[in-house]
């Protein structure tokens, strides 16, 4: 090992006249020869050009370079351009500093002697800092080709389609006892009208049936760790006393289960057995014991499934088994919930039998609803009027201000399956109608001809005071018809909630783990509203459909798809280089404070349990500096950005070099110590 | 456009992520504003050491300007949150050495506003102009 001294090139641009045209870069760059270790100075017309590039190279092979500062455009520019050239020419990439004289100065100063001095300034800067500059390698990491999908809704089903057709492995975690999410609960979908079943049943068998999946059903993730391309899970399985290996899915137990339950899929207008399957067509379709209801967990006898299984699938011993998975990539897509509207008590949910909420609605509409699809009231009566409110808890700033997106098209929706259904009449009470979408408008359209009458104004009341011989044994309800400026009492039979859509519960949990955001709704922050929907700031973490904000279903499956293709461009590089510019802590400063694991939004760091001194993941570091700047022992250097570094560039700034008289002190900017390069 | 002559010194560490590039921005606009400041790139204002804005008051910088995204934006997050913390406490250390507060500002200034950039740069430099010199730059300070 040989101390070398710093030899520095510097390098000012003209570009064009953009900069040469305010500054005087040959007075630049003759300042730039007498600065301390500058071995070589020039300007050139265009220094991110070939040749400009060249010059960079030669110089640095002829004249024994080691260090480079370029004082040219913004480093977000060139700074890449200049690396790049610096490495070929045979010197660490992290030995160049750009000084920005065009965006920072030319462009935003009008007189040329400012300028100059301006530039003069910042090339000192960058000729001081370049001097304290470490060799840096940036380090490569296997990528883990697994991915983990939470949430089985159409969204995690269709990434993880899209996942395991690519040939890569799949673990899916849903919490329910089978996959499906919303989708599967509803009759038709607007605004085409398929059959909701007919295009979700098919993926749901697929997904159960698809060698690279491994389905994980009511189950939950319950821990995180490492970092992108090596994740380690914790998966919690939930018993299902029930061996899936044997269990046929004939149903005799749920027939022969003495104990009812309130069903959550059909939002409590069923029931179902304390052994069950959420809905037919359910994937998986074993069956679950509710231990919370099962007559035997609670009373020590009953026992009547195990009786009746002729497979002896039935299994009270089971116990919670927590599984570990390794993968490289996390897709979230754990959907919404719907806006519970109890709180809005002027609206008489759950205290009118008539009043529902729009995902019961859906289950009435579906012919394996409580209704086989017809709908009618709770005594068996077809509607003569429907009345539908828009915005139940959505646009509300008492509940959720933003809009749930959805609610009008499958609102509209409901319409036009009354109308088929009934040939009730329905009224639609709106605040806005919002139908952005291919194939939208012309659906509100066609739900206008049908005869829905649309009144514009937020509902009131909903009650059941008779106060005309018409309103009798009806619900009224009561809105401003804000077009016609006037307040409308409307008598119906049924009620439909059109309620917001909200993020599903646990949703914090699983943010907290992979180390990411919600925004002030609390749907998941994606990386960039625009230009990175599906990424978060965790790299390796992706998010698809609802969980990120509402959406209907070919948005959903669009973010689906596109998470997946986000994992598969992940997994098919390989291999990941992690940034170089990451905090690392001296050990021997470090006094295991931790105020810096603290301050660290990503988890980097962790306390060493034994040497008590904390230490930082370099795979998960994101180098922004927070730690280092916390540290109350200046134990945390972090590279490429560390307090040499930045402070010597200050110095250089503020370097007053009119009332400077006599040599630099050598000592006072003194080189590190280099290996020979 | 200047005081009798007198052409303060403004050191500004700026975030990567929004005020440089809102600085960037400025630049591409061709925004006019004043000559006195001296850019210095850090990732995140969180990084920005209260030492950094002492030594710089200290060295003979006449004003010390932060600059990092906007509340909510921070690219880590919250990282602009914490250098609210450390400017309060330089700020502080900065009062009791006997060193006028003013003198150093933290700004929000998201990557997309060049215009509020160029904007913040010339208030302050207005201000610091109207306060003075820095007396830690002429003389020996202590
Ligand atoms: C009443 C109603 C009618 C609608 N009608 C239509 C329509 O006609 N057409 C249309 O395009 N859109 C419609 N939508 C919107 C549609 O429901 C959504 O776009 C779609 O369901 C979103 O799918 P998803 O996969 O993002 O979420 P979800 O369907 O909510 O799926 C999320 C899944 O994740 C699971 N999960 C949640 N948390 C966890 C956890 N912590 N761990 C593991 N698993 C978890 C859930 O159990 C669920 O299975 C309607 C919405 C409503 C409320
Ligand atoms: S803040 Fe500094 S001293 Fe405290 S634990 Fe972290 S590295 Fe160690
Ligand atoms: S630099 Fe930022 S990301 Fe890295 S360990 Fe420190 S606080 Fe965490
Ligand atoms: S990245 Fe701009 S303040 Fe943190």
């Amino acid at each position: 090992m040989r101390e070398s001294i710093p030899k520095i090139g510097v390098y000012v641009c003209h570009c064009g006249t953009n900069i040469s045209g305010k500054v005087d870069v040959d007075a630049v760059s003759q300042y730039a020869a007498t600065l301390p270790n500058v071995e070589t100075a020039r300007n050139f017309k265009f220094m991110c050009s070939n040749p400009g590039q060249q010059l960079v190279i030669d110089d640095i092979k002829e004249k024994g370079l080691n260090r480079v500062v370029v004082a040219s455009c913004s480093p977000r520019m060139h700074e890449k351009t200049f690396r790049k050239a610096c490495q070929t020419a045979g010197i660490n990439p992290y030995y160049f500093q750009m000084a920005c004289i065009r965006e920072h100065d030319s462009w935003v100063t009008e007189d040329p002697d400012q300028a100059t001095k301006k530039a003069k300034d910042l090339v000192r800067g960058a000729v001081f800092r370049v001097t304290h500059h470490q060799q840096l390698t940036s380090r490569v990491v296997d990528i883990n080709p697994n991915v983990l999908v939470i949430g089985g809704g159409i969204a995690g089903m269709q990434a993880a389609l899209d996942i395991a057709d690519g040939g890569k492995k799949v673990y899916l975690v849903e919490r329910e006892p089978s996959i499906g999410g919303n989708m599967s609960k509803f009759d038709k979908t607007f605004p085409t009208l398929d059959c909701a079943a007919c295009i979700s049943t098919p993926k749901l068998v697929a997904v159960g049936q698809h060698e690279n999946i491994e389905l994980m059903t009511y189950s939950e993730v319950i821990d995180v760790s490492g970092f992108v391309g090596n994740f380690k899970i914790k998966i919690k399985q939930k018993p299902r006393y029930v061996d899936a290996d044997k269990c046929t899915g004939c149903g005799v137990c749920s027939e022969k289960c003495p104990s009812k339950v309130l069903s959550e899929f059909d939002h409590e207008l069923t029931n179902r057995k304390a052994i069950y399957t959420p809905f037919p067509q359910s994937v998986p379709n074993t069956r679950v014991i509710d231990a919370d209801h099962c007559i035997y967990f609670k009373k020590n006898r009953c026992r009547l499934c195990e009786k009746f299984c002729e497979a002896n699938a039935i299994d009270f011993e089971q116990k919670e088994k927590i599984v570990e998975v390794d993968v490289g990539s996390v897709i979230i897509a754990t959907g919404f919930e719907t806006f519970d509207p109890v709180t809005i008590s002027q609206y008489g949910f759950g205290r009118f039998p008539e009043v529902y909420t729009s995902i019961q609605f859906e289950r009435i509409n579906n012919a394996t609803g409580p209704t086989s699809g017809k709908i009618l009231t709770k005594d068996g009566r077809k509607p003569e009027s429907v009345a539908i409110v828009h915005c139940v808890g959505s646009r509300d700033k008492n509940h959720m201000k933003y809009c749930s997106r959805v609610c009008c098209m499958y609102s509209m929706k409901f319409a036009h399956l009354v109308h088929e259904k009934t040939g009730a009449e329905v009224y639609e009470f709106y605040i806005d109608i919002r139908s952005p979408g291919k194939g939208y408008e012309e659906f509100y359209n066609r739900v206008q001809e049908e005869g829905t009458h649309f009144i514009r104004g937020k509902v009131a009341q909903i009650t059941d005071i008779v106060d005309s011989p018409e309103d009798r044994g009806k619900l009224v309800v009561v809105a401003e018809d804000t077009l016609a400026r006037k307040v409308r009492r409307i008598p119906v039979d049924m009620v439909v909630l059109s309620v917001g859509l909200k993020p599903s519960s646990g949703i914090e949990d699983i943010v907290r783990m992979v180390g990411i955001s919600l925004d002030s709704d609390g749907w998941i922050n994606e990386l960039h509203p625009k230009l990175g929907p599906l990424a978060t700031p965790s790299d390796g973490i992706f998010v698809a459909g609802c969980c990120q904000g509402p959406k209907d279903i070919p948005d959903s499956v669009a973010q689906g798809q596109g998470a997946a293709g986000e994992a598969l461009s992940l997994i098919s590089r390989g291999k990941l280089e992690i940034e170089a510019s990451v905090a690392n802590i001296d050990p021997e400063k470090c006094m295991g404070c931790r105020q810096c694991e603290d301050v660290c939004f990503y988890g980097a760091i962790s306390l060493n349990p034994v040497s008590f001194v904390c230490e930082v993941n370099e795979a998960i570091c994101k180098g922004c500096g927070n730690c280092t700047a916390t540290c109350p022992n200046k134990a945390i250097e972090l590279k490429h950005f560390n307090n040499d570094e930045i402070l010597a560039e200050m110095e250089g700034i503020l370097f007053n070099f009119d009332k400077f008289q006599g040599d630099f002190n050598q000592d006072e900017i003194k080189p590190d110590i280099i290996e020979p390069v | 456009m200047t005081d009798n002559g007198y052409e303060p010194k403004i050191v500004a560490f700026l975030c990567n992520w929004c005020t440089f590039t809102a600085a960037d921005l400025a630049g591409t606009s061709r925004i006019k504003y004043q000559p006195n400041i001296r850019i210095i790139k850090v990732m995140c204002s969180s990084r920005v050491d209260p030492v950094f804005i002492l030594k710089a008051l200290l060295d003979g910088a006449d004003g010390v300007l932060i600059g990092g995204c906007a509340p909510g934006d921070c690219h880590y997050s919250k990282g602009n949150f914490y250098a609210r913390r450390k400017v309060a406490l330089a700020k502080t250390l900065a009062q009791n050495m006997g060193l006028d507060t003013d003198r150093i500002r933290l700004s929000w200034i998201p990557a997309s506003e060049g215009p509020k950039f160029a904007g913040v740069v010339n208030e302050f430099t207005e201000k610091i102009k109207k306060i003075g010199a820095n007396p830690a730059g002429q003389e020996v300070f202590i």
